[in-house]
């Protein structure tokens, strides 16, 4: 609709607005075929939908004063062209009082228009959701990745999930996040379900992520932090998985069981035995141990920010790693190989700053090389592989 | 009456020495001038690598380490270095001559002023040979800014910013005095041209907009050095406090960079429409008004930090009331070229792409004032979009049209009009092709400042598109860069007498160049655009009529209406002095050394003794030698 309006008008325009053209088109195709999976313009949640009505009518008002004010500017630049030959001088206007207080008045109409939809619609995505039914998770943003606590789920022993990068959501349900930031200021950001949050070191945001319906499970809806913070900003992304109630329940279900701890003097025992001295020395693993015992090890952290208590890992908690489709914050697909890669030689896969870490003092800029042999990291993979 | 006016200046105006202890105000301009461009062409290159390692998914151009130092001091580069230095040059050069003035109230202060400007340039570029330049962006968001104390990056940003900060202050109010206490007999305030109008505008935004940052930076800098803590969150400092303070100079501070391409375009339109400004009133008065609104609506850059939603509200609807102006501004230049009689010459081809680019770029700020857009709009592609609509299609456009319009009063010759209308297409093709489709990016998903992105999100044909438009505007400044060349240095270009476009305003009844003092006599204004009136009559039906008993005199010094202010024997105008440039330099080393702190502290007293040695030679030496 709005292309064969821009269409109409420059049919008849001179050589500057024929380019110009190019502009409203490109913005028009922006509007009409929003495209790729990390889009404003296609929602799959109710807020994200009211943002993005609040939008279409926005860009249809800028549309239109676009189309009328390039309209005057060509018409004025094609009809009052110099022509050869025409030796009168134009007339001297100086200006008309009518004019400038009519332009006020169009712009103020225009804005007061446009300025009711932005209120109610920021304190609809601003709303705290209400009900039995919102469940919420507590975000941590670390360089470069993300850890998020089911404060809602908990195990029989008390113990909440814990989760990284990839997060698990039911359809339908607010869930409602409250973050905050181990480190330097991130920004949470899943176009289809809701506008960006910034993740703010000493303070609490919130932000409430609804989505329509289940995602397939090789397609989740992909986000990332939006914010710039530091050398591996671009690599800092999120993965959401969207399930229906029964899907949701039985992933939590999983999600809350230990992992198996391999018995001594088996085939996985000398991963394990490397695991344990080197790894967790930031990792998390909840185990459990051919007598039965379930055993958290690695260290447990905890950062305050606005009375509320974060956890605040040194990296991620990797009780589950294989039920994850990615690692290194949903930048790489994962996989033996991949993963073999990584452990030889982080940073070859992302950039990182490791050498600047300071655990003592909690700092944490990436995965340090471990200078495990290949055949350590052989084991190593081998052990994390059944942790599924 | 105007036989041989001697100007007394000593010792002689040639060679490099007489550049450095320059304070005559054109010069100052013309190198405020040469170094912005030097820097645009940097940072252009900084650009480009940017755009070459984004040019399709997962590329390996650039580390990411490299990247991030690049986009910042790309950002830092085209604000600090390109733009404002450029709208100095303008203000320079011709804020004195609009208004009929000799020189600015401050001579060596203006100097002071350019030579700290350069001199913190390059203490921030000499960062690129010292380990690294910043790479916090050039908003360097705490605590972001503040974490990395070993590695003194971040250092040369802080106090680079500072350092020019007290080089923008100094310069700010020189141009308040200028304009205020140096005007011509007969040039009221509302009769100075609106480019003057909006230097003026600007100097008092910077005067009241770069004390916030300059606090905010003190902080920083305490942080980073001293273990201070306030930004550190985890000892009750707070990171936001940063952004406040930046954006409460930041926001103003795009209107510093604005104003004065929008002044440059309301001298440029009258002039090839043959008309007047259209409600010169109100677009001077809109212009103040945006610099009033200007400091209440910082926060929208933090809609997404967590302030609350009557603060979002708020500023939201004080975003969009700042839209009127800028509305009024526009409606004002179409009616100016509304039933004039339009000469395409490069300058007004230029003016004129500048108010369309900047209604698209008006028009998409627009949609970042309705705070819910802008929650998916901030910090990605869209906004990039947006300023460099703003910023390139607005100033830059603004800026050279300015360059073509006044390089024969610079030069006293004329910059080639093909080649022009080559650089202009190109610019304008090229400058669309890049920035129109990361409107779609940003829309898309597509975060700004990220070194690299994946496959599968749908940007990687935008993102093409994008690099091959920034390799057109390479070629087009490069066009420019040879267009000034051949005409200046290959001395090509058309020779020009005084008033080469029939122009409105006083620069064009001197000669081009304009001689050291200017005007040999004062002028007596009698009313706005006063040149043009010497020159026009209305008749009857309100038509300009070339008036008889001036015919010819757009090459000559028209001799109605003036008056026999000058000393006709000799002009005294302030020598030259090194002074400036010594002041300028100690605190470039004082600057130096802060960011070497500690082992720095050996050139913190170097630096303040060869200040304080600049400061008392400045102080002491008599203003004008005897000779
Ligand atoms: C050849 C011309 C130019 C190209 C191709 C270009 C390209 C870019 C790109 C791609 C970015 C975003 C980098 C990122 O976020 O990852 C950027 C940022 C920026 N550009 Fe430009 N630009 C050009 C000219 C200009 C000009 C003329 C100005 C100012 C008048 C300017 C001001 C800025 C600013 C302020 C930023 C933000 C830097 C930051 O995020 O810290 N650019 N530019
Ligand atoms: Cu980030
Ligand atoms: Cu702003």
């Amino acid at each position: 609709m709005g292309e064969a309006i821009v269409r109409a008008r420059y049919q008849t325009t001179p050589r500057l607005g024929r380019l110009l053209r190019v502009v409203p088109v490109i913005l028009l195709l922006a509007a009409c075929s929003g495209s790729g999976p990390q889009t404003a313009l296609e929602p799959e949640g109710p807020i994200a939908r009211d943002i993005d009505g609040v939008w279409d009518l926005v860009l249809m008002l800028a549309t239109f004063v676009f189309v009328l004010v390039m309209g005057l500017l060509v018409w004025a630049m094609w009809r009052y062209r110099e022509r050869p030959g025409d030796e009168t001088e134009p007339k001297q206007l100086h200006g008309s009082s009518v004019i400038e207080v009519g332009g006020v008045v169009f712009s103020v109409v225009l804005l007061a228009f446009i300025s009711v939809p932005t209120v109610r619609g920021l304190l609809d995505i601003r709303a705290v959701p209400e009900g039995d039914d919102v469940l919420h998770i507590q975000v941590t943003g670390h360089q470069w990745w993300w850890e998020f606590e089911y404060v809602d789920e908990t195990a029989a022993d008390g113990r909440t999930l814990i989760t990284a990068n990839e997060l698990h959501i039911p359809e339908d349900v607010p869930v409602y996040l409250t973050m905050t930031s181990a480190d330097v200021i991130h920004s949470f950001w899943v176009p289809v379900l809701n506008g960006k949050r910034d993740v703010v070191p000493g303070r609490v945001t919130n932000l409430t992520l609804i989505a329509d319906n289940p995602t397939p499970p090789d397609e989740p809806i992909p986000g990332q932090c939006a914010e710039f913070c530091g050398l591996a900003h671009a690599d800092m992304r999120i993965k959401v998985h969207v399930h229906d109630a029964a899907g949701y329940a039985a992933w939590v279900d999983e999600q809350l069981l230990p992992s198996e701890q391999p018995a001594p003097e088996t085939a996985l025992d000398a991963g394990w035995q490397t695991f344990n001295t080197l790894c967790t020395a930031c990792h998390q693993v909840t185990l459990e141990d051919v007598e039965g015992e379930v055993t958290t090890h690695g260290p447990e952290r905890y950062i305050t920010s606005d009375d509320i208590e974060f956890r605040s890992s040194f990296g991620p908690n990797l009780t589950h790693l294989f039920s994850r489709d990615t690692f290194g914050s949903g930048t790489f697909t994962l996989d033996a190989d991949h993963l073999a890669e990584w452990i030889d030689n982080p940073e070859s896969l992302k950039p990182m700053w490791a050498d600047r870490n300071d655990l003592a003092n909690g700092r944490v800029l990436g995965m340090p090389d471990l200078g495990l042999s290949s055949a350590q990291i052989e084991e190593v993979v081998d052990l994390l592989e059944t942790w599924r | 009456m105007t036989a041989q006016v001697q100007t007394i200046r000593s010792p002689g105006d040639r060679g490099v020495w007489a550049w450095i202890t320059t304070v005559d105000h054109k010069r100052i301009g013309l190198l405020y001038a040469v170094s912005a461009a030097a820097f645009f062409f940097i940072g252009g290159l900084e650009a480009l690598l940017v755009r070459t390692q984004l040019l399709g998914p997962n590329l390996e151009v650039l580390s990411a380490e490299a990247y991030n130092q690049l986009f910042t001091m790309h950002g830092l580069t085209m604000v600090f270095l390109v733009v404002m230095p450029i709208a100095a040059a303008f203000t320079n050069y011709f804020l004195p001559i609009l208004i009929g003035a000799r020189d600015v109230a401050f001579p060596r202060l203006n100097a002071f002023s350019y030579w700290l400007f350069i001199f913190s340039g390059l203490l921030i570029y000499s960062s690129f040979f010292l380990g690294g330049a910043p790479d916090g962006a050039w908003v360097g968001y705490a605590p972001l800014s503040t974490q990395l104390t070993e590695v003194v990056r971040m250092d040369f940003w802080t106090i680079g910013l500072s350092t020019l900060g007290i080089s923008s202050i100094a310069a700010s109010a020189n141009f308040i005095a200028t304009a205020f206490t140096m005007r011509a007999p007969g040039m009221t305030m509302l009769r100075m041209p609106v480019f003057a109008w909006m230097s003026l505008v600007v100097a008092f935004l910077l005067i009241f907009s770069l004390p916030s940052v300059a606090i905010g930076l003190f902080q920083l800098f305490l942080d980073r050095n001293f273990g201070a803590l306030f930004y550190a969150a985890d000892a009750g400092g707070d990171p936001l406090l940063w952004q406040h303070l930046f954006w409460i100079f930041g926001h103003p501070e795009v209107y510093v960079l604005v104003l004065p391409a929008m002044g440059i375009v309301s001298e440029v339109l009258p002039t090839f429409a043959r008309k007047p400004l259209f409600g010169y009133p109100f677009v001077v008065f809109s212009g103040a008004a945006i610099g009033f609104i200007g400091f209440g609506v910082w926060s929208h850059h933090m809609f997404t930090s967590g302030m609350g939603p009557i603060a979002e509200a708020g500023f939201g609807v004080a975003t969009m009331i700042i839209a009127v102006p800028t509305g009024v501004k526009i409606f004002n230049w179409i009616g100016t070229i509304w039933g004039g009689k339009i000469k395409f010459n490069t300058p007004m081809l230029f003016s004129l792409a500048f108010v369309a680019m900047f209604v698209i770029g008006g028009l998409s700020g627009v949609t970042h004032a309705v705070v819910p857009s802008d929650t998916q709009q901030h910090d990605t592609y869209y906004v990039v979009a947006h300023f460099h609509y703003v910023l390139f299609g607005g100033a830059v456009f603004g800026y050279v049209s300015g360059v073509y319009y006044w390089f024969p009063k610079w030069t006293g010759r004329k910059l080639n009009e093909t080649l022009g209308k080559i650089h202009f297409w190109l610019a304008l093709i090229g400058f669309n092709l890049t920035f129109g489709p990361m409107h779609v990016l940003g829309l898309n998903g597509m975060p700004r400042r990220t070194y690299r992105y994946p496959e599968g999100l749908g940007w990687a044909n935008w993102n093409a598109v994008a690099t091959i438009g920034a390799y057109t505007i390479l070629v087009a400044f490069l066009v420019f860069a040879w267009n000034i060349v051949r005409t200046h240095y290959l001395n090509k270009g058309e020779r020009v007498g005084n008033d080469p476009w029939d122009g409105r305003t006083l620069e064009w009844t001197i000669p081009s160049p304009p001689p050291v003092h200017n005007f040999d006599e004062t002028p007596i204004v009698h009313s706005l655009d006063d040149f043009w009136h010497q020159k026009y009559a209305e008749n009857e039906e309100g038509r300009a009529v070339r008036m008889p008993a001036v015919t010819g005199a757009a090459d000559d010094q028209g001799d109605i209406g003036r008056a026999d202010h000058g000393t006709p024997e000799g002009i005294h105008m302030p020598s030259p002095s090194y002074y400036p440039a010594l002041a300028s330099l100690g605190i470039a080393i004082t600057g130096g050394g802060l960011v070497y702190l500690p082992w720095g502290f050996a050139a913190i007293g170097v630096g303040v003794v060869v200040m304080l040695w600049g400061l008392f030679g400045w102080s002491l030496e008599p203003v004008t030698k005897e000779h």
